[in-house]
């Protein structure tokens, strides 16, 4: 069932992320990539991320991708007849053979390590993914996380700085 | 049981999917789009390694990885929008006031 599970969602992950890239309107990329998204949220699920799932669809299904189809909206693009680059052959049979050669190297596994203490069991002593996370988070990870909402707080005054006219020289006019 | 490496192939696929797209395609939203989908295959790695080797702190880094994709969206497209407002284009390909 599990496996039943996992082969239907790298299927479906796979395909809309090929969808992603090549489709020409770009609604219809934003749409394909909010299908990927959806699916990769049900993989987290199968590796018992229930909270990272929920945050994937609600931070990147519910605010990026809604930020992309704003702009999308706002711009009012024309499709544009070419909308690949002219040599993208030559980019899919590079990057695919450095794909194939890193997926053969990754077929024969021998993925090891040290193995932590977070087993399932211990997890679900703790009262569940979402405590574990946030025990982590708030003890060992507490600098990092304030740098963190730094980081969001310059991404927002930047982005406000950017786009409002005036504050930045827009002297293009042709 | 999956393996371990049924994730990590997945995630390389899915990671060269993004670069053939930031490569190849002319328009930047499409680009971006492409960005996120090499942030999803790196998570995907992250979650999966973290769940095989019974350590929490892959999801933590999830955690921040979505934290720096949300602010390199909302900057990437306000600098699409500024581009926009004074080259009345997004397509790379026209952007060349800087090429040598």
């Amino acid at each position: 069932m599990m496996q039943v599970l996992f082969y239907y969602m790298a299927a479906v992950t796979v395909v809309s992320s090929v969808l992603t890239v090549t489709l020409k309107q770009p609604v219809y990329n934003v749409l394909a990539l909010l299908t990927m998204f959806f699916h990769v949220a049900g993989l987290y699920v199968l590796l018992n991320a229930e909270f990272l799932a929920v945050v994937q669809i609600i931070v990147y299904a519910g605010a990026i991708l809604v930020l992309y189809l704003f702009v999308l909206m706002l711009l009012n693009l024309r499709s544009d007849a070419r909308h690949m680059h002219r040599q993208w052959p030559f980019a899919v049979l590079i990057l695919g053979s450095v794909a194939a050669m890193l997926v053969g190297a990754f077929a024969g596994g021998g993925f090891g390590g040290e193995i932590g203490q977070y087993s399932t069991a211990y997890i679900d002593s703790l009262g569940g993914d979402t405590q574990a996370i946030g025990l982590t988070l708030y003890t060992d990870y507490l600098l990092p996380f304030e740098v963190a909402s730094l980081v969001l707080l310059v991404a927002m005054v930047g982005a406000i700085v950017l786009t409002k006219k005036g504050l930045v020289d827009d002297q293009v006019e042709d | 049981m999956i393996e371990l490496s049924n994730y990590v192939i997945l995630s390389a696929i899915i990671f060269f999917i993004g670069v053939l797209g930031v490569v190849t395609r002319r328009s930047i939203i499409v680009i971006l789009l492409s960005i996120e989908l090499m942030l999803n295959a790196v998570n995907i790695n992250f979650v999966a390694f973290s769940h095989y080797l019974q350590s929490i702190t892959g999801q933590v880094f999830v955690f921040f990885t979505l934290t720096v994709a949300a602010a390199e969206v909302a900057v990437g497209l306000a600098l699409i929008v500024a581009i926009y407002r004074n080259r009345k284009t997004v397509n790379v390909e026209e952007l060349d006031i800087m090429k040598w």
